[in-house]
């Protein structure tokens, strides 16, 4: 997965986007790999150099973490497979090598959290991949990438050192950087303090990272500012790799150790998922840019899945693990579609796309399936989580009527915000008279429709992400025990 | 052909045939109509084929996939569903002959996405029909709304977009803010969401979340127009002729007022419903909005929106016939979805007609245009007459049912109210029918004729039905009463 640095040496540029694909769908490919063995009912653990755990660097793929995997590589060959159109448009030639060995920095820097065992190594990967999404964000060719770019930094940076403030403190604590070791040995620690602080600081940074209300400012500029073809890529997975490390530190290292600590985290968490839910929202149905409304939203749809995993529960777990997967390919194939749109389109305004539908009938037709599993109509992925969290939220009891309007309001909104789009692709005043249909490369439009079509799969037989989030939830509440 | 694969054949034949109909479209319009008659004919034969396992008890039923545990999409035919599906199925066809006259008649825009969507809507339909759960109901629920989106919205300018948006608006607010929950409600109270006879949730709740629960059912199910959720319906008149048709007569409306009558009968079951006494508000919300329907229709002027007032009130008819709960007022229901269905499909046929002949659209324009378009007009009188009740007409039939229910449960409220909106059809059609016959015509007018002669046709094959369904419904009434002998 690091083979990022010979794409360097790859120079014609076709070269190094086939360079790139091949390795990506590689890496998917041992992605799916390792799925089917975690399907089979084992973590599948490689100690790197030979040296066991605690002491040597481990790679431990549980079920969880192969979902996540499987949405990271996903993303990422999806997107360079269809990329190479919209990268000629967008990014000087020359510098393209570049481009996408960043872009593979980037994607192993996110797989690497995923798949490493241990704190300290999920800074380093979640860096790596930091430096590359940031180079990535910023090689648009607009200017106006760079002050977007500018905060992204500021406040990644700022997450990420919380976070290592944090590890620190636990290390202090318990002597050891190892995860799983983490937890049996968090049981001997008298002095409870640092931890606690160890925690606030852990899930402070994450959020940060993770785009949480109300620290996602970063997210829309930087969204929007991207080539359109990074855009797939961040929305799909970057958010989803710090929701996992997130979720993954509080399940499992904190979660059994600290009192009440289930009750701070959902405390802390839900109320913040709930406004981000309802504010993203809101601001999205009136936003007019195409790419930053599709950007607000990603925010409420974190809020989702933060919202599942604040009940405490095997469902809720199972329902935010589910819309991690689910909402990586609604958001992946609106902005796949987004990207085919740019080719007429440049400024991506609302008031700009009248009579889209007409030009580019296939990509306006993907993007409708699209919104729709973003809505959550049945038969399309999205229903599948919805109605995951809708069951998990009347499980928590009284309380969860409420949680339930919370979601039902948030889907009308996404309806609105959604339709506003259709209107203006099918019903706007069209720029001008005669229209010729003029489609986007067929390169990129074939995977646009790929993710379309896998919308509507995942929503009709969702059977192989529901096992594993399943078994994700399972696991993670286990060390509750 | 199994009745098994019959039923998954009736559901994707409509989508194969909105393919075809994309393609044939791009070669010329009469290859496209050509498709679209073969696709409604063959649907008609093969739901129409699964009548008899239905006449002698049989029930077909098909699983495609589990989507999750205990949520899978399959499918389930009973008598119910299956009058539904053969009375949408059947009415396709003479629609379609209305459709090509009318569009071709008024030079519509965009006639092949139009002939596609249709399709579309029809393949819903037929899921509806023999959706076998609430999930599988609620799948094809949803997909009839989009897919009817761009009919309402055909004419794409600035008012109809703003029409079809209150269209979308309220049937999606009230699908998923309301329907939705029901469903997983119930999933979540009893287990399971198949359509058993007898219903699934008795013991497994209790008053008042009872009423509640059918609260959330009758008003989340936005298609059947229950006040006060019946906006979308006026708002989507904006739509071609025939899509009104559609919506009115053969799939949308039918839709909602058969998925409640469906929910009531085998998800709640009629005899746990009526030892439920938190559930009786439904009849009387049923009563107000057929008597405030039909007080709002009296005082439109235009033909269309008065019609549409006209069906809010008769859908109402049929949720009020369901919430009587009892076995000869459930038939009743079902009937009424038939009659209503063939003497509404008329109205609009007429009225179409009148809009491509003359561009006429309001009431006081239609001064002797009984002279000039008598077939039209003799079929809006036996469909004016049905919506009445007048024998011999369908409308007279389901009356008769209702109200024999209406006995048998003493329910005097629900008399009375087939009463009072009996005088109140007579109240708002009859003058029509008068100005049309007798009053002279202004001068000055419009030199016209009939409308092309597809339309005609079309009309005219849906009174004769109208008046036939009077004479020969007995085989409708065997085939529903099967479910009340289940009642009883």
């Amino acid at each position: 997965m690091l083979s990022a640095p010979l794409i360097i040496l790859l120079q014609p540029r076709g070269l190094a986007w086939a360079g790139a694909t091949a390795v990506a769908l590689l890496s998917f490919a041992i992605a799916v790999a390792l799925t089917i063995a975690v399907l089979g009912g084992q973590t599948q653990v490689y100690a790197m150099g030979g040296w066991p755990a605690p002491y040597g660097i481990e790679l431990a793929v549980d079920s969880f973490s192969a979902l996540v995997l499987l949405v990271v590589t996903g993303a990422g060959a999806g997107a360079l497979l269809a990329a190479r159109p919209s990268i000629d448009q967008q990014i000087e030639h020359q510098r393209q090598p570049l481009f996408y060995s960043a872009w593979l920095l980037a994607m192993s820097g996110l797989a690497g959290i995923v798949v490493a065992a241990d704190a300290f190594n999920i800074f380093v990967f979640m860096e790596i991949s930091s430096l590359a999404s940031y180079v990535l964000i910023a090689g648009g060719p607009d200017r106006r990438a760079l002050p977007a770019v500018f905060k992204y930094l500021i406040m990644g940076t700022i997450g990420a050192t919380f976070y290592l403030i944090g590890v620190g403190l636990i290390y202090m604590m318990t002597g050891t950087l190892n995860l799983a070791d983490m937890e049996a040995r968090l049981g001997d620690v008298t002095e409870l303090n640092p931890i606690l602080v160890a925690a606030g600081f852990i899930t402070i940074g994450l959020a940060l990272k993770a785009a949480v209300f109300p620290l996602h400012v970063w997210l829309p500029n930087a969204y929007t500012q991207a080539p359109h073809m990074i855009t797939v890529f961040l929305a799909a997975c970057a958010t989803k790799v710090a929701i996992y490390v997130l979720i993954r530190f509080d399940y499992m290292v904190f979660q059994a150790k600290l009192d009440d600590h289930e009750a701070q985290f959902a405390l802390f968490l839900m109320p913040l998922a709930i406004l981000g839910i309802l504010v993203a929202s809101a601001v999205a149905m009136f936003e007019g840019h195409l790419k930053r409304l599709l950007a607000t939203s990603s925010v409420a749809q974190i809020g989702y899945i933060l919202l599942g995993a604040s009940f405490v529960s095997e469902s809720g777990l199972a329902a935010s693990a589910m819309h991690i997967f689910n909402h990586a390919l609604a958001k992946g194939g609106l902005f796949l579609a987004v990207a085919c749109l740019a080719f007429h389109y440049s400024d991506l305004r609302l008031d700009q796309l009248g009579g889209a539908a007409k030009r580019m009938p296939f990509t306006c037709a993907a993007l409708v399936v699209c919104g729709f599993s973003l809505i959550g109509i049945p038969g399309t992925a999205g229903f599948i989580s919805k109605w995951l969290l809708i069951t998990a939220a009347l499980e928590t009891g009284p309380m969860g009527w409420l949680l339930v309007a919370v979601i039902l309001v948030s889907s009308l909104m996404a309806v609105v915000y959604i339709w506003r789009i259709v209107e203006k692709l099918y019903f706007g005043a069209p720029d001008q008279d005669d229209i010729a249909v003029s489609e986007a490369p067929l390169q990129l439009l074939l995977v646009t429709w790929l993710v379309a079509l896998l919308n509507i799969g995942f929503g009709l037989f969702p059977t192989v992400p529901l096992t594993l989030a399943n078994a994700s939830a399972t696991v993670l509440m286990g060390y509750s025990g | 052909m199994t009745p098994e694969s019959t039923i998954l054949a009736a559901i994707c034949l409509p989508l194969a045939g909105a393919l075809a109909i994309g393609l044939a479209g791009r070669v010329s319009a009469n290859l496209r109509e050509s498709v679209t008659m073969v696709t409604a004919g063959t649907l008609a034969w093969l739901v129409w084929s699964l009548l008899p396992t239905l006449m002698a008890g049989g029930r077909p039923a098909v699983e495609v996939s589990e989507v999750m545990p205990g949520l899978s999409i399959a499918f389930r035919v009973e008598p119910l569903g299956m009058l539904f599906a053969a009375l949408a199925s059947g009415l396709w066809i003479v629609n379609s002959i209305y459709s090509i006259g009318y569009m071709r008649g008024n030079k519509e825009k965009n006639q092949t996405r139009f002939f596609v969507c249709f399709a579309l809507a029809l393949s819903a339909t037929m899921g509806v029909a023999f959706a076998g759960n609430l999930f599988t109901l609620f799948l094809f629920y949803e997909l009839l709304t989009l897919s009817t989106y761009p009919l309402v919205s055909h004419k794409g300018d600035a008012a109809t977009v703003r029409s079809a948006r209150v269209y979308l608006g309220v049937l999606l607010t009230t699908s998923i803010g309301l329907f939705l929950p029901a469903i997983i409600w119930t999933y979540a109270v009893a287990g399971t969401g198949d359509f058993v006879l007898g219903g699934i949730l008795a013991g497994n709740l209790g008053d008042p979340e009872v009423g509640l629960l059918l609260a959330l059912f009758v008003f989340g199910i936005g298609k059947a127009a229950v006040m006060p959720v019946h906006r979308w319906l006026p708002a989507a008149m904006v739509a071609p002729t025939p899509v009104s048709a559609l919506l009115h007569a053969v799939a949308v409306v039918k839709a909602g007022v058969f998925a409640i009558t469906k929910i009531i009968v085998y998800v709640f079951g009629i005899d746990f419903l009526f030892a439920s006494p938190s559930s009786g508000w439904l009849l009387y919300v049923a009563v107000f909005t057929i008597l405030a329907a039909s007080l709002v229709a009296l005082r439109q002027t235009n033909i269309k929106r008065l019609l549409a007032y006209s069906t809010i009130a008769q859908l109402s008819y049929v949720v009020m016939a369901a919430a009587i709960l009892k076995p000869l007022a459930e038939v009743g229901a079902a009937i009424h979805i038939v009659a209503h269905a063939f003497g509404k499909i008329t109205l609009f046929f007429a009225a179409g007609a009148i809009y491509v002949a003359s561009k006429k659209t309001e009431i006081y324009q239609l001064k002797g245009i009984g002279r000039r378009m008598p077939w039209t007009m003799t079929a809006f009188t036996i469909g004016a007459l049905s919506m009445i009740g007048v024998p011999p007409t369908a409308g007279f039939v389901s009356k008769w049912y209702i109200l024999a229910g209406a006995f048998q449960a003493d329910n005097l409220v629900a008399v009375f109210t087939i009463i009072a909106s009996t005088v109140l059809n007579a109240a708002y059609f009859l003058p029509i029918l008068y100005m049309a016959w007798f009053a002279r015509e202004e001068s000055g007018g419009k030199e016209h004729g009939e409308a092309p002669f597809a339309a005609v046709l079309a009309l005219t094959i849906t009174a004769v039905l109208t008046l036939a369904f009077f004479l020969f419904n007995g085989p409708v009434i065997d085939l529903e009463s099967q479910v009340v002998r289940g009642l009883n």
